[in-house]
Formats: structure tokens, sequence, C-alpha cells
């Protein structure tokens, strides 16, 4: 049984007619959809479990703070961090990279520099603007290559001894890119720089294990990989997020405290001021568990099997150019695309009056954009429960796009 | 579960049936898909789009500005030439969608022959009254964009 048809009936919004056509979801790499589970695991947690975490002295404070602890268990293991200890909860990569960007700032002087690539989203370069800026410190790129994979030579010359941090994405989010993740942190540790790795896009689709990629820090959020808004992870190598002082202060994340200092909490809760997002860890956890069961080497091969006949059938209709690494290499789950003589907005107006979901714009990557020179595209991305079917109904929408307007 | 159609737009013809004027379009081109009340892309925008009437550079234009919609990148740089306190003509140039190329186009004829302050008063509303498009709401910054690039051009501010 192919992946899709096992799941699509635990999707209820996929029940849903756009437009008078059923709905084509094809912005999960935006957001996911959620099997019932994960509704239900949230509803069944606010109608019976709800109480704030770690002091609650009471039942509902106990089991809100075991379910809550239990997800980072599950995290853990979801991604093969060494101790529950690495696994900090954030409100999503955004948070994430703006926490350890706050946090690592600290750390920098005048002249040390972060290395961002060219592919990047904007949450993973302007914490990074903002960071060096104030320190006096320097922001460098790498740039990338026509066939959408980064200059690795570039990434050498670039990485110095005053390099402190370098931040890239694991998969990218316009073009689909999966960069080399341990061969890039391990060239990083060489010079003595932190590695910071953008996930988002991969957590949802590919097997992760932070031993093998050997980074420093690792981000991503749930509602990508089907889990709830509002939650997400900050893998950490332990001695250095033992070696942090705390970008962020609040509830939480202290022992004791006197009005003019205070000791740090134990990790990972040294890292999680204030009432986290409990419901969503909930949510989280059921949604790894869901992708457990499907199993993440299913996932991503579901995922190259649908990217796969969107490139090779965007590519085949006149006018359509995609972007991004060819199509037997392997890529993320996630297609951007142009179509002559239509703006990529226009695209996707037309494709929703079809019922056909995907995104359009700069997809927060205007640098990237401007390296490929266009305003925007148009980008088709994929999840479990998508079907080819429903990659063929974008095909023959997009073939017919060019006598719309 | 399906979608209702929004509320027609404000300054739309308050839900009549007729049909839309058909400013220069040409007739008989199948409607753009979609069965909801009026279209997004109604004939006005398609015909402004393919063939826009004040595309292009003005040279020696007295008051110049451009922007960007951050949503989508889109681009609009607008120019007025005054006569005095007329506008004699107005042109644009940009990277942008129809509905953002087809407000530009219909702007630019609204403000011809009015004085400034005429037309720093044309409105969203001026604009949607001839697009007569069900402009929603994720896509009226596509609409006021070439309006605010007006205001910025005639208020000095390029």
């Amino acid at each position: 049984m192919r992946l899709d048809e096992r799941t699509r009936p635990d999707f209820p919004i996929l029940e849903r007619v756009v437009n008078g056509h059923p709905l084509v979801y094809l912005d999960s790499a935006a957001s996911s959809q959620r099997p019932r589970t994960v509704i239900e695991a949230m509803g069944q947690y606010y109608a019976r479990s709800h109480a704030n975490v770690h002091r609650s002295i009471h039942t509902l404070g106990e089991e809100a703070t075991e379910l809550y602890e239990a997800a980072r268990d599950r995290v853990q293991r979801f991604i093969g961090a060494g101790s529950r200890e690495e696994v900090v909860f954030t409100r999503g990569t955004t948070d994430g990279l703006s926490l350890l960007a706050e946090t690592l700032r600290r750390t920098l002087r005048a002249g040390d520099e972060v290395l961002i690539t060219e592919l990047e989203h904007h949450s993973n370069i302007i914490p990074w603007q903002l960071a060096t800026r104030d320190r006096g410190a320097v922001l460098k790129a790498v740039p990338f290559g026509d066939d959408g994979t980064l200059d690795l030579e570039a990434f050498d010359r670039l990485l110095t001894r005053r390099t402190r941090v370098v931040a890239f994405a694991h998969v990218s989010n316009v073009l689909g890119t999966i960069n080399p993740v341990a061969e890039m942190c391990a060239r990083a540790r060489r010079v003595g720089a932190l590695s910071v790795v953008d996930g988002a896009q991969a957590a949802p689709h590919l097997p992760l294990d932070m031993s093998a990629l050997d980074c420093d820090f690792y981000v991503f959020s749930a509602h990508k990989m089907l889990g709830p808004t509002g939650i997400g992870v900050l893998y950490g190598r332990r001695d250095i997020l033992e070696s942090l002082e705390p970008g962020r202060g609040g509830s939480e994340m202290i022992k004791e405290v006197w009005i003019d200092r205070a000791q740090w909490n134990d990790l990972p809760w040294r890292f999680e001021p204030g009432t986290p997002s409990i419901a969503e860890a909930v949510g989280l956890t059921a949604a790894i568990e869901y992708l457990e069961k499907l199993g993440m080497e299913r996932v991503a091969e579901h995922g190259r099997a649908l990217t796969r006949q969107a490139l090779e059938g965007l590519r085949a209709i006149p006018g359509v150019k995609v972007y991004g690494p060819p199509a037997t290499t392997d890529r993320g789950a996630v297609v951007a695309f142009t179509v002559a003589g239509l703006h990529p907005h226009d695209v996707a107006a037309l494709l929703d009056a079809e019922g056909i979901a995907v995104r359009a714009g700069h997809h927060c990557a205007m640098p990237l954009m401007r390296r490929l020179g266009v305003v925007g595209t148009s980008r088709a991305s994929f999840s479990v429960f998508n079907s080819p079917d429903e990659v063929g109904h974008l095909l023959a929408a997009v073939a017919e796009l060019r006598t719309a307007l | 579960m399906t979608d209702k159609p929004g509320g027609g737009p404000a300054g739309s013809s308050g839900g009549s049936a007729a049909a839309p004027p058909n400013l220069g379009g040409r007739g008989g081109e199948a409607p753009v898909r979609g069965s909801r009340g009026p279209l997004l892309y109604s004939d006005v925008i398609r015909e402004r789009w393919r063939r826009p009437h004040f595309r292009g550079e003005l040279p020696g234009a007295s008051a110049v500005a451009e922007d960007v919609n951050p949503l989508c990148g889109d681009r609009v740089r607008l120019m007025v030439a005054l006569e005095g306190d007329r506008v004699a003509t107005a042109r644009f140039v940009g990277d942008s969608c129809a509905i953002c190329t087809a407000s530009a186009d219909v702007l630019a004829e609204l403000v011809v022959g009015r004085s400034r302050a005429e037309a720093v008063r044309v409105d969203t509303s001026d604009v949607l009254a001839v697009l007569q498009a069900d402009i929603r709401p994720t896509r009226m910054r596509c609409v006021t964009l070439p309006l605010s690039v007006l205001a910025m051009a005639l208020n000095g501010k390029s």
C-alpha cells in the first residue's frame, strides 16, 4: 500500500472542498496538516490534564509535567540526541534560531565572523544580522551555484579562525537542496566555530540522527512535521549548553534568585523561561508517534517520489522553469517553479481556483531570490498525505496556466 | 464544508449582477475559472495585465517614487509629469502581479488631468470600482501598493 493510501483517512482537513474542488494541499513546507491523533491528543490534554508544569504540587500539575517531559524523551529518541538535557523546547524554528543568536552574541567580539549561506530563510539571516551588528562582528554568506548547491570551495575560503558560528539550512525551503551537514559541521569544528543547523525542512522528511550529523545545534518546528504550531526544538550539545549563559530570562530557568543575581537552573530548563507550550508538546509527541509508525525511511521515500514526479512533469511543460538541483539528485520535498508571463502570486491564485494550495512569493528568502534573478516563485511541497494523483492535478492545472490570464 | 465567497470588496458595484464595464477588453474570452461571484481576475484586470496603457518610463518626470510589497516582493515605480499643478501624464514600471499591474495602470489613468490635491485623494475604492474584481484581503495590498507609491511621489517623499 502506498503511503498516502494509508495516511489520507487520518487527516480530517482533506475532506474539505475548496472553490468547488477537493483540497489539494501542496504547502506543507510552510505548514503541514495534522492527523486526527495530534488534534485529539491536544483536545484530551486540555479536557483532562491541563495545569502549569514543574511547580504545581497537585495531580493535574503532575500529569501535565509528566506529559511535557515525556515529549522531551520522545524528541530525544526521534532525533538521536545523546541525552534529554540536550533537548530544549522553543516556540518554533525562528524562535530557536533567535534564542541561539541572542545567547551566542555575548561570546562575539569585534572582528569575529558569523558565516551563513545565500540559501537561508530570513529566520536564519536576521538574528545573525542583529547579533553581529551589535558586537562589531561580521556576517558573511556562502554563495550557491547554478545547480542550487552550495559552493563548498567558497565555504572553505570563508571559514577562518575568525569564524565563531556557522549557521545553515539542512534542506533549502526553496530549492530543496540537501546540504552536506556532517561535512560542513566537521569543517566548522576544525576552525573552532560552532555549527547551527536549521532543520525546519529536514525534520518532517528525513530520518535524523544528531550523533551522525555531529552538529553543535539543530533547530526545527513541530508544525511542519504534522504537529501543532507554537512549539519547536532546539537541540544543543550538552557540553556547549552547559558552558553558555542563558540569553533569555524568566521563571523556570532559575534555581534561586536574589535581587542582583541568580543561580541558573539545570539543563534543559535553563533555556526555557516562562510557561512552555504544554499542549503543543503533547501534540508533538503524537506527531512523532505518527511519523515513527510510518517509518521515517518510508516518509523520505514518499517525499522523494512525489518530488521527482513533480520536477519531471513541470519541466516538461512549455514556459515552466523549475529551480534547484536536478531530479536525479537527492532533494527535499519542495519544488519551486515559475511560469513564463505570469507572476507567482497569480499562479497561486489561479491554482487556488482549482482547489490546489501552493505557496508563492519570495518564501522568506529574498537574498536567494535576488541570486536567482526573480521576484518570487511558486512552490509546491509535499507531505505524507499527498498522492501521485494530486501531483497529477497540479501538473494538469499548471499546463493550462499560460492561457489563463 | 465549502468556502463561502467573501463579501464584495468595498467600492465594488454592490452585488449587481450586471456585467462589469468592459474597458477596452476583448469580449468572448472564457472567464478565469471558479464560479464565485465577481471574479478575482476580472476582464479589466486581464486586459490591463496583458496590455497596460500606462506602463513605461517617463523621462523628465516631476515626481517619482518607488516601493515594494514586503509580502511578495512586488516593486512598483510611479512617475508623474506635472504641468503647473495638474497631472499631465503618469507612467509606471515594476515587477508586479496582474492585480498590482492593473491597479497601477488604472491609477495612472485616473490621475491624469487632476490637480495634485485631487490626485492624492484618489483612493482604493476608486481603483476597485474600475477593476470590478473580487479582491480578497490577502491580495488587497496588490491594489494599494500603487496608491501608496503615488502618495509618496506627490507628497515629495520619493
